[in-house]
């Protein structure tokens, strides 16, 4: 083989694993597009309570959505289907769940924003989503999320809905992996 | 090269060694060539059987002939097949047989990878379809094995499919290492870029196309493997993962792979179309950079095929207009061999009689995925028999009736045999009418709103579907034909010149036919 040969050979090996590399990447760079954008109705990042100003808003109506996961055998529903909130200020929802078969098991709720433009102006203090659920037998719960629209939602928007889904993790509770993906939705 | 111009002057003619182990361990472009051909034509022939069994079922509303479970296995698995096994490897074997023939080279330059990469491929599909007879049935998620039908609800056999997707992208990935390093390094003095032949540019885009896409591939498969059985959650939504994520990984190899399987068909046509039209091709260059602007296109489309995910507006704008974008080298390409037939003596021999009806068809298949690149109308048509319609007008008329024109075309070189002629035709007519009655009325009930990959339907689809399984039928069956012609050709015939057809241009059409087993030992004198 002559030597034009082998460098064109050694520039194609090399590309085969940066591409398969790329592949992996395409994971996090779909997140950051994501969060960058605000497409698909994630909710990623949840700020300290000093950092937000707190003042007086436009009403605007919150509707809550609670789905369980396929198999997924617990109670789960909002305490109150709509909310009329104030744009600017702290509110403060619940979600009840019950543990409804005969042993312990481990839940992980994911949150979802619709209309997706309205997802980066919904900020989250607190949330269960933010961690697993674990309820013994019959055991039930009162789930707070506390949260604030900010005033610059656009002002189109009159109505947000927050819609969790609730999935049976019991399986992979152990899993370190998952905390780490955890992690980064928070 | 130096090593190859050194004069050889041994007095014996380096033949092909005798029996079995001439195929096991040849490292010769045409041999490796040979038994590519004759592997896509047993996957045609596998993959077609399993369409037949599809359209059978689907001959009328109810279930007739298979369970329902079995038909997605069906679907799933003939999608694989005709694509990783059909379409791709026949590609392959032509480039095998050609690009060395058509740049004045000796061989490929890596001839003992060229024959790992041809024998890999077996043990891929023998996985592949082992998988058939397994505890829980073979992969039955469809071929495009979305997330988490592949990984969480997928049957057992998924993994013995991941494995079977990896060598076949381990064996694509060396077939194109192969042939850009043959291309870029092996041409015969005097051939430069924009002098190869537009089979060789086509196989050129396309194995840079095949380099970036199949490592993603890879990738997509080999996260699934791990949400599998290492607890990742890659498209776990539980565990944080997205489901849609695995669409976009997939589409971002899946759309170039789609141009991966059109890109040589247009470089086998423009050579078809240009002999047997006895005129030089309208133009050159355009169709060159056509090829390149589809290429470098097809990596910004990918969403193209997930309007219905729940993307935002803004993206699905993007997505439309750079699809459509698309048109406009593909128009150039279907107007550049128009106007080579243009005013030329043309016979419509066999080969040409394929080339032709490729433009038409194949336009008829661009322009139903122009109307699938619409938005709003696209919500109308995902999923329907309307995209199964599409995209069987451009990989049946399109890819495989660009590969039989090629097997017609290049056959005499290949065997030294001219095939019957009046066969030829008439499996081009049973073809043809075969294809447009199996896959024009799939427009119909997809536009009336018949939903693809199920084994049922409502009632008011059933007169269509009765005719598009009898054309199917007639398709599936004629293709024996075509295999008792290839036959027949390889056992004897009338004796081919070896210029074959008169307005044949090329290096490949001055050596004599059949082939000799060594051909350009020294390179040719090239003006």
């Amino acid at each position: 083989m002559n030597k034009g040969a082998k460098k064109t050979l050694i520039k194609l090996i090399v590309a085969v694993p940066l591409m398969f590399a790329f592949g992996f990447a395409l994971v996090p760079l779909y997140d950051v597009f994501c969060e960058v954008t605000g497409l698909n109705g994630k909710v990623f990042q949840s700020e300290h309570s000093d950092e937000l100003v707190v003042e007086d808003g436009r009403q605007i109506s919150l509707q809550f959505i609670s789905t369980n996961n396929e198999n997924m055998p617990w109670t789960f529903e909002p305490s109150d289907q709509v909310m009329d909130i104030q744009t600017g200020k702290y509110h403060t929802a619940t979600f009840y769940v019950k543990n409804t078969t005969d042993k312990t098991m481990t839940a992980q709720a994911v949150p979802s924003v619709a209309p997706s433009n309205a997802a980066e102006h919904l900020k989250k203090l607190e949330c269960f989503c933010f961690e697993q659920q674990e309820l013994k037998p019959g055991e039930e719960a009162l789930l707070p999320v506390k949260l604030l629209v900010s005033n610059e939602l656009p002002s189109n928007i009159k109505n947000i809905i927050l819609s969790y889904t609730i999935f049976d993790i019991t399986e992979y509770n152990d899993d370190e992996k998952l905390a780490h993906h955890q992690m980064d939705m928070e | 090269m130096s090593a190859v111009i050194e004069n050889h002057h041994d007095d014996h003619h380096h033949g092909p060694a005798k029996g079995i182990t001439r195929w096991l361990y040849t490292t010769n472009h045409k041999d490796i060539g040979t038994l590519y051909l004759w592997f896509s034509f047993a996957m045609f022939l596998i993959g077609g059987a399993m369409a037949m069994v599809i359209r059978a079922e689907l001959f009328q509303p109810g279930m007739q002939i298979v369970e329902p479970e079995f038909y997605n296995q069906m679907i799933t698995l003939h999608g694989l097949i005709m694509i990783f096994g059909g379409v791709m490897p026949a590609f392959v074997g032509l480039a095998n047989w050609l690009v060395p023939m058509m740049i004045g080279a000796p061989d490929m330059a890596l001839p003992r990878m060229n024959n790992l990469s041809f024998w890999i491929l077996p043990f891929a599909f023998f996985v592949l379809l082992s998988s058939l007879f397994m505890e829980g049935g073979a992969p039955n998620f469809g071929w495009t094995f979305y997330a988490p039908l592949s990984t969480t609800y997928a049957p057992p056999s998924v993994t013995f499919f991941i494995f079977s997707v990896h060598i076949m992208g381990a064996s694509s990935i060396m077939g194109s290492i192969n042939v850009v390093v043959t291309i870029m390094n092996m041409r015969a003095p005097g051939i430069t870029l924009m002098k190869m032949p537009l089979f060789v540019w086509s196989w050129l885009i396309t194995a840079y196309l095949l380099i970036a896409v199949m490592p993603v591939l890879a990738g997509a498969v080999t996260m699934m493997l791990m949400d599998i059985h290492f607890g990742t959650s890659f498209f776990n939504a539980a565990g944080g993962g997205d489901p849609v994520l695995f669409q976009h990984i997939f589409w971002f190899f899946g759309h170039p792979e789609v141009y991966i399987m059109i890109l040589p068909a247009f470089g086998i046509v423009s050579h078809i179309i240009e002999t047997f039209s006895r005129k030089q091709l309208f133009g050159y260059s355009s169709m060159v950079w056509a090829m390149l602007s589809i290429a470098i296109l097809s990596f910004v489309v990918w969403a193209h095929h997930m309007f219905t995910v729940g993307m935002p507006l803004a993206a699905e704008i993007f997505f439309m207009w750079a699809t459509m974008l698309i048109a406009v080298p593909t128009g150039v390409k279907v107007f550049n061999w128009v106007a080579t037939m243009f005013r030329g003596s043309i016979t419509f021999e066999t080969p040409m009689l394929f080339a032709v009806s490729f433009v038409v068809l194949f336009t008829i298949g661009g322009l139903s995925g122009l109307m699938l690149a619409i938005v709003p109308a696209d919500f109308q048509y995902h999923d329907t028999y309307f995209v199964v319609a599409h995209f069987h007008y451009v990989l049946v008329p399109g890819a495989i009736f660009s590969i039989m024109a090629a097997v017609y075309y290049w056959i005499p070189k290949w065997c030294g045999n001219m095939y019957d002629e009046r066969l030829g035709k008439l499996h081009f007519w049973l073809s043809f009418i075969g294809v447009n009655v199996t896959f024009f009325p799939q427009h119909f009930i997809g536009l009336a709103g018949m939903p693809r990959r199920y084994p049922d339907y409502a009632l008011q689809f059933a007169d269509w579907n009765m005719v598009s399984s009898v054309g199917a039928f007639l398709f599936g069956f004629s293709q024996l034909l075509f295999l008792f012609i290839v036959i027949k050709t390889v056992m004897g015939g009338k004796k081919a010149t070896s210029k074959v057809w008169e307005g044949a241009k090329g290096l490949e059409w001055t050596v004599a036919s059949p082939a000799p087993y060594h051909t350009f030992s020294t390179p040719p004198k090239v003006d």
